[in-house]
């Protein structure tokens, strides 16, 4: 046994209660980072990226515009605090998941006529559609100046109220909610559903040939995706009480792309590894350099060139390689 | 009045016409390096921002436009022999998507890259006197700038399909582009055709940029925006066609230059509309056969 031995079975601890070994490490996660706004970030990318993951990792559908649905949710948050002024911080939430969720369900409906390669172009194309819209329709979005005038919210549980100003209690609020997502994602990939998206995965033809309505399923995922990627941009917009319009933009896909791909695409923790990794090195290099995206873009290419697992499913893959050895 | 307002459109006709030009060779350069190798160029975009700082760079050198309209497009190309021999090779027999990823990265850093070396404040490449002023052309007066833009944009388009149907070299791209298994059992190293392809496509992005140049000023994001309306081209037009890449170009074109006439508002919206009524009346685009590369 010794020290080999006890982190291989706190590995397998891990990978065998992988939500309960979430809520563990984000629990303390504030503590360990230099502070604690870095720590909502990665709570609220990675969320981001988990939801981009079910697409692009588990179904294998390559989405370059997952913006669309993380603004859907902020500007759907947004629009009911700021221009409505509805002070429901469910009704708030639920706007954006419901918004999210249709853009998923009526973009999802045009890109998945087409496969493959086109399918991410089609994303794309649509997501920059939206980001357009948007810009246009300032007297609800704000347009160029991005929607502001989100206030602050409490949160009102029977026979308490918390309030959400401070970093720590926004963090436990939103850390709340992202278990929760954690474990509809857990169930979900459990689910024959689940089994089904990894079937279409790594063999369309052969999902069909099993009598599964794959264009159904693969909708399916995109509305979940599109989801979860929308609570993130809701949650977001209560952070920041305020939605810049780039959150429609392309360079924020191509953000969760990168995230994901960096932490590992289609491993359960590689969207969250991926998101810390990604905001860390973009805070510590954007002290240094301006040119920062320099760096991230040779990162990047790199792990698509050499690393193609990322960082958490290197890990894991050398940990299973060891064991089956 | 009404004289007004139908020159007015007729100089916004030609104005689509010239953007459409500009759709046109990033498209097929697109669609080339696509029907061959199924690799979706990202960073074709951002070659196309880098032709346009190749040709002020030659440009400040010499003194000479026609000079740098020739070499720019040259060193772009060049770029992207390097690019597919060193980074894009690796990627085959891999996921298609995994090439589209890596273009991405690449995108970020060339757009980095010219931020450092040039600045972020645009610069202007001005054409050449003979280019400069209007050609009256009876009903409306009209840049001769632009005009060349087509002109030389219809040759480049009659040279390439000489090249792709007459010489060997292009039989080879055709077959290749539909079976590339046979290809090879003939005894073809379609690697080195793969290379070529990719420097043409990639020399084309870098024409389209030193030809945008004088028209919309030269910026490091100049190709963000231009290389998500190709991509709409190429899926409008019919992935891996090349007919289709033209068709859909001088399209879409109309699209921006016609809305920007009537509402302006929705110029950048619409190319993405009928992007969404193609796809419902055609997915395979307007040219495409249905199930190709997918």
């Amino acid at each position: 046994m010794g020290m080999r031995g006890s982190l291989r079975s706190a590995v397998d601890w891990v990978g065998a209660h992988p939500v309960s070994a979430f809520f563990v490490f984000f629990a303390v996660f504030p503590f360990l980072v230099p502070y604690k706004a870095l720590a909502t970030q990665v709570l609220i990318f990675g969320l981001f990226a988990l939801g981009f993951n079910l697409l692009y990792g588990y179904t294998g559908l390559l989405s370059f515009g997952h913006a669309a649905y993380y603004g859907l949710g902020a500007y759907g948050t947004g629009i009911v605090l700021a221009k409505l002024h509805l002070t429901s911080l469910w009704g708030a939430i639920g706007a954006g998941l419901l918004l999210a969720g249709l853009g998923g369900a009526v973009i999802g409906f045009f890109c998945l006529r087409r496969r493959g390669i086109y399918f991410a172009m089609l994303t794309l194309a649509f997501a920059q559609l939206l980001y357009f819209v948007g810009f246009h329709l300032a007297n609800w979005t704000g347009g160029d100046d991005g929607l502001r005038g989100i206030p602050q919210l409490k949160l009102g549980l029977p026979g308490l109220t918390l309030s959400l100003e401070s970093p720590l209690g926004f963090y436990y609020f939103s850390f709340v909610l992202v278990v929760i997502a954690v474990a509809v994602l857990k169930r979900i990939l459990d689910s024959p559903f689940g089994a089904v998206l990894q079937a279409i995965r790594e063999n369309s033809d052969r999902a069909v040939a099993c009598g599964y309505d794959i264009n159904r399923v693969k909708l399916l995922s995109f509305v979940f995706s599109a989801m979860f990627a929308g609570l993130a941009g809701s949650l977001d917009a209560l952070r920041l009480t305020v939605v810049p319009i780039e959150s429609l933009y392309w360079t924020t896909s191509g953000q969760v792309v990168m995230m994901t791909l960096l932490g590992g695409a289609g491993t359960f923790f590689g969207p969250f590894v991926g998101a810390a990794t990604f905001l860390v090195l973009e805070d510590r290099l954007s002290a240094f350099t301006e040119s920062w995206p320099l760096v991230i873009g040779a990162i990047f290419s790199a792990f698509v060139l050499f690393l193609p697992r990322g960082i958490w499913g290197t890990l894991m893959g050398g940990f299973h390689g060891r064991q089956s050895a | 009045m009404f004289d007004v307002t139908l020159s007015a459109l007729a100089a916004q006709v030609f104005t689509g016409l010239v953007l459409g030009m500009i759709f046109v060779l990033l498209a097929i350069g697109l669609s080339l390096i696509f029907g061959l190798m199924t690799v979706v160029n990202f960073a074709h975009g951002s070659l196309f921002m880098l032709g346009a700082y190749f040709g002020v760079f030659i440009f400040g050198l010499t003194r000479n436009f026609w000079l740098s309209l020739v070499v720019a497009p040259l060193m772009v190309g060049a770029l992207g022999l390097v690019i597919e021999r060193f980074l894009i090779r690796r990627l085959y027999g891999r996921s298609p998507d995994d090439p589209l990823l890596l273009t991405f990265g690449l995108s970020l850093i060339i757009v980095e890259a010219a931020r450092l070396i040039w600045g972020k404040i645009g610069l202007t490449l001005d054409p050449p006197r003979v280019l400069a002023g209007g050609a009256n052309l009876g009903f409306m007066t009209f840049p001769v700038y632009r005009l060349f833009v087509i002109a030389i944009t219809a040759a480049v388009l009659v040279a390439i399909w000489f090249f792709l149907e007459r010489t060997n070299v292009g039989l080879i791209i055709r077959a290749g582009s539909r079976d590339p298994l046979m290809v090879r059992a003939l005894g073809i190293d379609l690697s080195r055709i793969w290379l070529l392809v990719f420097g043409i496509g990639t020399a084309l992005a870098g024409l389209a940029g030193i030809l945008a140049g004088p028209m919309r000023g030269v910026y490091a994001e100049m190709g963000v925006t231009m290389v998500i309306e190709s991509f709409v081209v190429v899926v409008v037009g019919g992935m891996g066609s090349l007919i289709g890449a033209v068709v859909a170009g001088v399209l879409m074109g109309q699209v921006v230059g016609l809305t920007t006439f009537f509402a302006p508002a929705l110029a950048e919206i619409m190319v993405f509309v009928a992007m969404a009524v193609v796809l419902l009346v055609r997915p395979s685009g307007l040219f495409g056969e249905a199930g190709l590369l997918e």
